[in-house]
């Protein structure tokens, strides 16, 4: 590690190309920190708005006008409005109509920004993944429904154990877009100073006057983080895969 | 309303059952009764409502007007308890319906953990002994993709049984099939009918009915033109268009 460190700072001694976060302990943190929460952000945001876009899917697929109605409302505004826009309208708009909750001593917001963050960025992926999960649903036979309700299965034990696990296989390429762009929109909680990668980087480059440099960071960063998911999500693809069936 | 059913009385009973989609009356006035280990045939040709009639006998369909009681259990109450009703009927499709997703081992074995809760180790039990009985001992594993039209087909009876029906219909189960995988699925039926399963089949092949058949019925338009023992409607059938129909597909 150290060598590491030593190779930097020789770099920016004999070129001027100022890796700060690689040499400077100080940087090095703010970077992991903006890192982690970028993690953070995107797994919470990655599982809830799958939960949420199942959920949705199901209640979409509903003889029920009432559980229908709802789901199209919540897709229509969710999916026409700017995401950051969501954002700021829940920061800026709900939080400051939420009652401030007493901590330790002093009078704090119910809900942090993260947290704003978490619920305004996972409504806004399950917006899209309850209209991806829809075509994948749309896409299992209505035969195969129909052998499950011949065999006593309820509507809602079909769609576990044999709809959604059809959908899945049908919808995962989208899917996978879909989780892409929202690992990448997690940089918009900078907009309420969510301390993520971004904002990290940005306050580093700031302080050490290296805008060039942080931006290779950043960009690389991001670049590897969707590659993981996307290796991550190609390895499901393979693991989802039956043998012998064709679409 | 389930009323008290005993065994002597008809396991199914329809009664004067309409089924209309929209405008188009599809039956117009069925009523038929079987007995506790008969098998019937329904035959007859294509769009004469036969496939409609035994989707509605499992309630995939609701009737218009009309009575269908399984065992005593009307199946047009709007209060009908579907999986009671489902645990007695078995269906068999004429696509075989399998789920691709899981092993033919695995077919069988859902619904009964799923939707009986039963335990699993006798549920895996039961389902290998099924397959085996279907002749499939040694597919266990293999997905439904993997299998011929016959196979799938035969693994779909097989998960139809792990339910323990009382009765069993059959929606043209060989209609999709190769003319040489039709006669194993032939062999599981008829030894399922040996067997004293409550049989409901519609189906194309007139000399299976023949064989099998304790009665058969002959459709048309959606209505029950002329039934009776198969010695008797395939030798000496007393209407002109069902001697029509046989002239055409014996």
């Amino acid at each position: 590690m150290q060598a590491i460190g030593d190779w930097f700072q020789r770099l920016y001694e004999t070129t001027g190309l100022n890796f700060s976060v690689f040499y400077d302990a100080y940087d090095w943190g703010r970077y992991v920190g903006g890192l982690k929460m970028t993690l953070l952000l995107s797994i919470t945001t990655i599982v809830l708005s799958l939960i949420i876009g199942a959920v949705g899917a199901l209640m979409q697929g509903s003889p029920s006008m009432l559980l229908r109605l709802p789901v199209n409302a919540f897709v229509v505004v969710f999916r026409n409005t700017p995401p950051l826009v969501q954002l700021f309208f829940f920061y800026f708009g709900l939080g400051t109509m939420l009652p401030a909750v007493e901590a330790a001593g002093m009078r704090v917001p119910l809900l942090s920004n993260v947290q704003w963050a978490i619920i305004s960025l996972s409504l806004f992926a399950a917006a899209f993944n309850v209209e991806i999960f829809r075509s994948g649903i749309e896409a299992v036979p209505r035969t195969t429904i129909e052998a499950a309700e011949a065999l006593g299965y309820t509507r809602l034990k079909a769609y576990v154990h044999i709809v959604l696990p059809l959908a899945i296989r049908v919808c995962l390429p989208a899917l996978n877009n879909n989780l892409v762009n929202l690992l990448k929109t997690t940089t918009l909680a900078y907009a309420i100073a969510v301390p993520e990668t971004l904002y990290a980087v940005k306050q580093i480059w700031s302080e050490s006057q290296n805008v060039f440099e942080m931006m290779v960071v950043l960009l690389a960063t991001y670049g590897i983080l969707v590659g993981i998911l996307v290796w991550l999500m190609h390895r499901w693809e393979r693991a989802m895969h039956i043998p012998g069936y064709a679409r | 309303m389930a009323t008290s059913w005993t065994p002597d009385q008809p396991i199914v009973q329809c009664v004067d059952v309409r089924k209309s989609f929209g405008a188009l009356e599809v039956l117009k006035g069925i009523s038929l009764s079987v007995r506790k280990g008969e098998v019937i045939c329904i035959i007859g040709p294509s769009g004469s409502g036969k496939s409609t009639l035994i989707r509605c006998i499992n309630a995939l369909q609701p009737i218009s007007s009309g009575s269908i009681q399984i065992e005593g259990i009307e199946v047009s109450d709007p209060r009908l308890d579907k999986l009671a009703l489902r645990r007695k009927v078995g269906m068999v499709f004429q696509q075989y319906n399998l789920f691709p997703h899981k092993t033919a081992l695995q077919n069988v074995m859902m619904a009964p953990i799923h939707v009986l809760g039963q335990k699993r180790a006798e549920v895996e039990a039961r389902a290998r002994a099924l397959l085996a009985k279907v002749r499939l001992a040694g597919k266990e594993d293999t997905y439904p993709g993997e299998l011929s039209g016959g196979q799938q087909q035969r693994v779909a009876i097989a998960r139809s049984l792990a339910m323990r029906p009382d009765i069993m219909l059959f929606d043209e189960v060989t209609a999709a099939l190769d003319p040489e995988t039709v006669k194993e699925v032939l062999v599981t039926i008829r030894e399922l009918a040996e067997d004293g399963m409550t049989c409901i089949l519609v189906t194309h092949e007139m000399n299976f009915a023949r064989e099998v058949a304790d009665h058969v019925y002959f459709t048309d338009r959606g209505v029950i033109v002329e039934h009776g023992p198969p010695a008797t409607l395939f030798t000496a059938a007393k209407d002109e268009r069902t001697q029509q129909f046989l002239s055409q597909v014996l």
